[in-house]
């Protein structure tokens, strides 16, 4: 390579995948010592008692949701989709980074998924466990949600296949299956690692049983190569059409402000952006606590802060559209919910949505704050109000101001539905921490071929 | 078998250096006419499997079904899918709304797309572990001490005494002669 600013010292840094001098042992040994040698600290064990609390926070609030019923939450005619629908969506929306991440880049061959793509899936797993929740509870008796799935029973009725609800039933919960498999396959060799690592029985036990004999046979590889690919090839429609389906949920209806064809795609938009900006929600206190700069390098934050400005422009392409569509088409309902969302009762939460989701990425388009630490944090935390407010813009905006001034209503959230939304906050980040502990945050193979990669490079 | 221990020959083991030298046996060793043979890698080499003569694509079937599987899961997932849903709202739960025909095939779309990537999805997984028997709780090869680093940074090539030109002194002699180090004999043993 020539010399000059494109090869001086300063961007090479900011451009490593890895950083140099590792080697298929130490690799190995840094990231499997986290789950196997590292004892338990004072910060995961203060931070596990906190989120464990705040999880028995969800558990207090469904019980109360299932004594009292639904009257608890601040739903009522004509808002019958509250927190429940907004706080699904949102989690969906977060759970679909990591298989992108792991799926697209995969296929597209981007190196620097690597290091990222494991808590990623992690995270679409536990962000999706967490949206599964808001069905199973959303109209206050959990003991129908039976309903919900075709089955023969004895009262001989079957789901109705044209309704959105129902596609979205099959679209979630495929969506969690083919993560858990995808998830599932990736650690087979890092759970066979683990096992011959382990010193103590029970480890060697449970780590065995998962790893189920793997042993880097090149036969067995040859066909996992493959079953892996044809996963990535697989989960990639898939995840676009997750949010896709998720958005027919509303488009499909016929009230102003949801019926709408740019829905689809500026959901899935949506759902990355929110996804990678959860992503770096979690990546960037993970490699400070388990000192893993080295593989969670500047290269990965700043790949992920341009794929979230890349997708908060797509975003904002859409909130654009939706306005432009609403007044060209001269529909009067149309046009009134657009005064309504900047003039109306929430328009307070309109005008935050665009500050977060619109106005503060723009931040992005400089490199020192794409290489900034502290400021990607605090923007992803924006990022995700951001798209939970687009969320809560949709649902009550639209259902307050309908067709006729008679059904029009005012929404105002309890204290029930706060406690069971930060609640669910509460599941996500203890399934996250009992993760870090258990399982390879980072894909110990995948390293290694990293590892294999760069020696190749310099021979 | 009625005894109560077992103690055959597994087949004879030895170590490389390196990925690229584990690749270099590897061709050797099916050169040399040895059918029942295999690598281990702590990672996917790339090109390892066409030295060990494993093919990808419609060539490689007979190593690896894993995508015809695949399309059969998706086949099965997605006509499964959509007639099952003409199934249930044609014929065994036929309901009128708003007088639109019972078979909406494009209402059942989204459920047929998601039920032919879950078909072929499960049936990538469950038929790559089922080609390569695993769950396998127990593997002679587990019984030595340095193939642990299998797993780790360990490169290994294993000739199997199921091969027809299986001899222990000669397959010992043609792994020295590759190059292998800590050369060991694997006994299946209880």
């Amino acid at each position: 390579m020539s010399e000059g600013p494109v090869n001086s010292p300063e961007i090479r840094r900011l451009a490593r995948v890895l950083e140099p001098g590792y080697s298929y042992a130490s690799v190995t040994d840094k990231i499997a010592s986290i789950v196997l040698t590292r004892p338990v600290s004072m910060g995961w064990l203060a931070g596990f008692t906190i989120s464990f609390t705040i999880l028995m926070v969800l558990l207090g609030s469904i019980a109360w949701l299932i004594i009292k019923g639904v009257g608890i939450w601040g739903i009522n005619i004509p808002i019958g989709w509250g927190f429940a629908i907004v706080n699904f969506v949102w989690w969906i929306g977060i759970g679909h980074a990591g298989t992108l991440i792991s799926a697209i880049l995969f296929l597209l061959n981007q190196q620097w998924r690597t290091s990222i793509n494991r808590f990623a899936e992690a995270m679409t797993l536990f962000a999706v466990a967490c949206a599964a929740v808001f069905p199973g509870i959303h109209v206050g008796r959990p003991w129908m949600a039976f309903y919900m799935f075709p089955y023969p029973s004895t009262m001989g009725m079957w789901p109705q296949f044209r309704s959105p609800l129902i596609w979205d039933v099959f679209a979630v919960s495929t969506y969690g299956t083919v993560s858990a498999l995808f998830w599932f396959v990736g650690l087979i060799p890092d759970l066979a690692t683990l096992r011959d690592r382990a010193t103590n029985k029970p480890a060697q036990i449970i780590y065995g049983m998962l790893a189920m004999g793997w042993r880097g046979s090149a036969r067995h590889w040859h066909r996992y190569q493959s079953a892996y690919l044809l996963l990535a090839g697989l989960a990639t429609p898939l995840v676009l059409s997750v949010h896709t389906v998720v958005s027919f949920d509303f488009a499909v209806g016929i009230v102003p402000g949801w019926h709408t064809t740019i829905f689809p795609p500026y959901f899935v938009a949506g759902a990355i952006y929110s996804g990678f900006a959860m992503v770096l929600t979690i990546a960037i206190p993970l490699r400070k606590a388990y000192g893993l700069q080295d593989f969670i390098t500047m290269r990965h934050l700043e790949n992920m802060a341009k794929v979230m400005l890349a997708t908060g422009l797509i975003v904002a392409y859409g909130y654009f559209m939706e306005f432009f569509l609403a007044l060209y088409s001269g529909n009067k309902f149309d046009v009134f919910l657009v005064q309504q969302r900047l003039h109306g009762p929430y328009s307070h939460y309109y005008f935050a949505l665009i500050l977060c989701n619109i106005l503060t990425p723009q931040l992005l388009w400089i490199q020192k704050v794409r290489t900034n630490v502290a400021a990607l944090f605090v923007m992803s935390l924006v990022i995700n109000l951001g798209m939970w407010l687009e969320r809560f813009v949709i649902v009550v905006i639209s259902l307050t101001r309908d067709f006729v001034p008679g059904a029009w209503g005012r929404y105002q959230a309890t204290f029930w539905d706060y406690s069971t939304f930060i609640g669910t906050m509460g599941l996500f980040v203890s399934l996250l921490f009992l993760f870090v502990r258990g399982l390879p945050a980072i894909s110990i193979a995948e390293m290694r071929e990293l590892v294999a990669h760069k020696s190749e490079d310099h021979e | 078998m009625s005894t109560e221990t077992r103690n055959t020959l597994y087949g004879v083991i030895g170590e490389f250096d390196s990925a690229n030298a584990l690749m270099a046996a590897a061709r050797k060793i099916r050169e040399a006419g040895y059918k029942c043979f295999d690598a281990f890698a702590p990672f996917p080499i790339p090109g390892l499997s066409e030295a060990m003569g494993l093919h990808y694509g419609l060539k490689g079937w007979k190593h690896n079904l894993v995508p015809q599987l695949t399309l059969l899961g998706g086949l099965g997932g997605g006509l499964g899918g959509f007639f099952f849903q003409y199934w249930v709202n044609v014929i065994a739960y036929p309901l009128n709304v708003a007088g639109r025909p019972l078979n909406s095939w494009p209402a059942f779309i989204p459920v047929t797309f998601e039920l032919t990537v879950l078909g072929a999805s499960t049936c990538a997984v469950l038929g790559m572990l089922a080609l390569n028997k695993l769950p396998q709780p127990h593997c002679p090869l587990f019984t030595v001490p340095r193939f642990k680093r299998a797993t780790n940074d360990g490169f290994f090539v294993c000739i199997e005494s199921t091969d027809a030109k299986f001899s222990l002194a000669e397959a010992t002699k043609f792994l020295e002669s590759i190059g292998a180090k800590f050369i060991t004999e694997v006994r299946d043993e209880d």
